[in-house]
């Protein structure tokens, strides 16, 4: 037997015009928990496409060697039979089927073609006590949370008898705590004898739990590392994804702050389905000129919530407190509203919340100030492509032109694309709620800076984030969230990882 | 070669706006020859003209809806109304043609209202208001008329739907000039605006059209306008519904295209919750959306009435489907977010030229419809292959 479950051998992948992958390798032995590495575009995503069959067999050149032989998989249940079983970053179940249901879709249990509803129950029952899931299996998909949705995709690869099973980005939507509980399961099926292969850019995350490491850049192979035998530092993954050396993860900044510009009291929100659960308490905070304020809290805190309802009353139902800007009370009970009075907000979700992605940069970049580039409801087309080259250039979207579709730039652009449109509306308070999700390291750097160079203008700044390290390393200030209540605010000479997680886990006396 | 390369890589990404005018062109050139030349004989073409004007008003408004991702069941219904009630104003309460004319405007406005309030600010699916509406509007006609047609309606009324321009040489000269000269002048407009919107794009720096498709295309376009020009002025001139239509095709494309309210309409469609979050009253835009096409079913219902100098009960019945089915064979997207002004026009050519070739071949009504729902399924499976095909080579 080999000692390697899979090896990919010089796998070279064309698109019209590019060279996605170019001789890349991969070896994963049997039993071991691989990481791959690599910025956006690196080739991370192609690379497991052409493994699972996504790309068909003759559409790419080099040979995929899995157990025991070269494999030729058509398509996705080719591998799949093979005991290849891919976990994607967007999930793939239904929401309004039970958890056994979403197990068993496609591979039912059944009698004569008559699904057999004890036996489904029992063994998802069985299958979710392998993945440390309580709930009833008959609970829908929607009642759950994404970290348990996760759970419930690996017990679906689990009864699809899986060998080697791919995460590509499993806790990109998850909080620390439901984070920290996958990386655990993923030991314990390692226990089981299943290899897996994760994808991720988090880095900690990587050094926690792979044996080894392959990094891609460009396309091609850079190096493979072991993390057993060798100690491997964090900086040392970033020099290979990145190919040189980043000094530090955070920008300097020098801040300097200035008069308060927005102030929050009282605010207290409604769920808007469940009119008497409080999703957010009594909340109280403020944000100056040229600060940066950090929003840390786990998921469901509210801290998206907070930031929504503020925002024209985006979120919730039963709103009540009031909203100052420069001191003086305003309205903000519309979208409309608060833009005029100056707050903007970049949503989590880009692709649901803030992008149409049948448009082109030019018209993203537009959408929240029209009316800036428009005389009598008509609008300034030639003005419209000056202004949205500008952003193009100096926040360095990588496009051929402002005339291209948003839906087919990487996360990095498309979210320079979303800070674009709200630079252009030009407000004085900007929400950022997760701005570096999904994204890589090096454009992360990019967007630091840019909240950087927006703080040193002037503007107020706050940031929500699920990474402590990056709160810590980009605000002045930082409030804590935990189950809608503010229960804690730190400046950044106080702060560290262990008092917010404090404030943020603390519970209602 | 490059160029060359970059030419055929520009025709591909415009694959769908060019496919649509070239099935347009192979259509016509096909019944041209199947019917021995009478499809494009001067009067065929007025004809084919004059009797899709309606459906080709009623796809300005639906294709905008699409857009937003909504769709409007009741426009044959609407338009029916609105016949019956000018009717009714022009015959019961003694109004002159053109009061009757504004008042079913004012009507069909009326009856958007009522349909975008639902649709807006209640929240329900434009598909069920619509569908109501298509019951609610069809029973109001015949209730306005009970049994009976109403007709005749006077000669200026009737002169929207079926008249033509006047000839000041009262029909003696071979070309008619009023048409000669209307078909120059929206030459040169066309022309000129294009190479204007050119210019400026290229001095910006954004142009990615290679000068010589440009060419192509707007000769071609000359051509067209000026050999419909020719066939019009040998027959009975410029039908007046013509004019009213290129007149839509204008203002609407240039509000698709130029204004806030096009854009907000795009944005909607596009990403309900992202223009949300825009700041962009996206149930205003979709109220406006519906009294819009309310009007421009008012419209449509005077241009038929007064070309068949009566309105009855069964007037307009199933337009709405030739005016969907005229925006998705002109590329608009189900999901909404895509979709033009001339497409959907294109669409409805598609839709009037198979008819009427049809016609004239003597092809029964069974094997028309067949023929035009085939037509309807490719173009939707054309459209849904080629973003997969786009989506899969840009992974």
């Amino acid at each position: 037997m080999n000692q390697n479950i899979l090896e990919m051998r010089d796998i070279t992948k064309t698109f019209p015009g590019v060279k996605a992958l170019q001789n890349v390798n991969l070896s994963v032995a049997r039993g071991e928990i691989h990481a791959i590495c690599g910025e956006n575009g690196a080739g991370k995503s192609t690379l497991m496409n052409v493994l699972s069959g996504v790309y068909p067999h003759g559409s790419y050149e080099g040979d995929i060697v899995f157990e025991d032989g070269v494999v030729t998989f058509g398509d996705i249940r080719d591998s799949e039979r093979s005991g290849i079983v891919i976990i994607h970053q967007e999930l793939a179940l239904s929401p309004y089927l039970s958890i056994a249901e979403n197990i068993f879709l496609g591979n039912e249990q059944q009698k004569n073609g008559w699904i057999d509803w004890q036996k489904t129950n029992l063994e998802a029952a069985k299958l979710l006590a392998r993945v440390g899931l309580k709930d009833n299996p008959v609970t829908k998909i929607s009642d759950i949370g994404v970290g348990k949705q996760q759970l419930v995709e690996i017990a679906k690869a689990l009864s699809k008898e899986v060998k080697l099973l791919i995460l590509d980005e499993p806790t990109a939507a998850l909080n620390d705590e439901d984070s920290a509980h996958l990386l655990d399961l993923m030991r314990h099926l390692k226990e089981q004898g299943i290899t897996s292969i994760i994808i991720s850019h988090k880095l900690n995350e990587i050094k926690a739990i792979a044996d080894s490491v392959t990094i891609l850049r460009d396309g091609r192979t850079i190096e493979t590392l072991d993390l057993k035998t060798q100690a491997v530092s964090e900086e040392r993954i970033i020099k290979g994804m990145v190919g040189r050396d980043l000094e530090s993860r955070y920008p300097d900044r020098t801040p300097k702050i200035g008069d308060e510009i927005l102030r929050i009291e009282d605010w207290t929100v409604h769920h808007p389905q469940e009119s008497s659960r409080v999703v957010i308490d009594n909340a109280h905070l403020n944000v100056r000129a040229g600060e940066v304020v950090g929003i840390a809290g786990l998921m469901g805190a509210g801290r998206t919530e907070l930031a929504m309802s503020v925002f024209g009353r985006s979120y919730g139902a039963g709103i009540s407190g009031r909203v100052y800007m420069h001191g003086k009370e305003v309205k903000t009970h519309t979208v409309r509203q608060a833009i005029d009075h100056g707050i903007a907000y970049a949503t989590e979700d880009r692709k649901k919340y803030g992008l149409n992605l049948l448009e082109d940069i030019k018209r993203n970049i537009s959408a929240a100030a029209l009316g800036k580039l428009a005389k009598n409801g008509w609008v300034d087309g030639g003005k419209e492509i000056v202004v949205a080259d500008e952003y193009r250039k100096s926040m360095n979207i990588k496009a051929p032109s402002v005339s291209s579709l948003t839906g087919k730039l990487s996360g990095g652009n498309q979210q320079k694309v979303v800070l674009s449109k709200w630079m252009f509306a030009d407000p004085e308070v900007l929400i950022l709620d997760e701005p570096t999700r999904g994204i890589d390291v090096g454009a992360k750097y990019e967007i630091y800076t840019i909240i950087n160079k927006l703080a040193a203008q002037g503007k107020a700044i706050i940031v929500i984030s699920s990474e402590l390290p990056e709160l810590l390393g980009i605000c002045d200030r930082i409030y804590a969230l935990s189950a809608g209540r503010i229960t804690g605010e730190v400046a950044i000479k106080d702060a560290n990882p262990e008092i917010l997680m404090q404030y943020m886990t603390q519970e209602k006396e | 070669m490059a160029s060359i390369n970059e030419a055929i890589g520009f025709l591909a990404s415009r694959l769908r706006q060019i496919g649509i005018f070239i099935a347009l062109l192979v259509i016509v050139i096909l019944f041209q020859v199947l019917t021995g030349g009478a499809l494009l004989q001067p009067n065929n073409v007025s004809n084919i003209i004059v009797q899709n004007s309606y459906i080709l008003i009623l796809a300005i408004g639906m294709v905008m809806v699409i857009i937003a991702g909504h769709i409007d069941l009741s426009v044959g219904s609407v338009a029916a109304f609105v016949g019956a009630m000018t009717g009714v104003m022009i015959q019961s309460w003694d109004f002159p043609w053109w009061a009757a004319i504004l008042g079913g405007l004012v009507v069909g406005a009326l009856v958007g209202a009522w349909q975008g309030y639902w649709i807006a600010f209640v929240r329900i699916p434009a598909f069920i208001v619509t569908l109501a509406g298509m019951l609610i509007f069809r029973g109001l006609t015949q209730i306005v008329l009970g049994s009976r047609q109403i007709t005749p309606f006077p000669t200026e009324y009737r002169a929207l739907g079926g008249g033509f321009l006047p000839d000041p040489s009262g029909g003696t000269s071979y070309l008619e000039w009023v048409t000669v000269g209307l078909g120059v002048l929206a030459t040169l407009f066309l022309v000129v605006g294009q190479m204007r919107q050119r210019a400026a794009r290229v001095k910006l720096n954004v142009e990615d059209e290679p000068l010589a498709w440009f060419i192509t295309k707007l000769a071609f376009m000359a051509v067209l306008i000026l050999g419909v020009t020719y066939l019009l002025s040998s027959f009975r001139g410029t039908p007046i519904v013509l004019v009213v239509l290129g007149a839509l095709v204008v203002v609407y494309s240039a509000v698709m295209n130029r204004s806030v309210f096009g854009r907000h309409i795009y944005a909607i469609g596009g990403n309900l919750h992202a223009a949300e979050l825009s700041g962009i009253k996206t149930k205003w835009v979709d109220f406006y959306l519906f009294v819009n096409i309310g009007v421009l079913s008012a419209l449509a219902g005077i241009v038929f009435t007064g070309r068949l100098n009566s309105a009855g009960p069964g007037a307009g019945n199933l337009f709405e489907l030739d005016a969907i089915a005229a925006a998705f064979i002109g590329g608009a997207a189900v999901q909404g977010g895509i979709g033009t002004i001339t497409g959907a026009i294109t669409g409805g050519l598609i839709m009037g030229v198979l008819n009427n070739g049809m016609s004239l071949m003597g092809v029964g009504t069974d094997y028309q419809q067949f023929i035009k729902g085939m037509v309807l399924l490719i173009a939707v499976a054309f459209d849904v292959m080629n973003k997969r095909r786009a989506a899969r080579s840009s992974k």
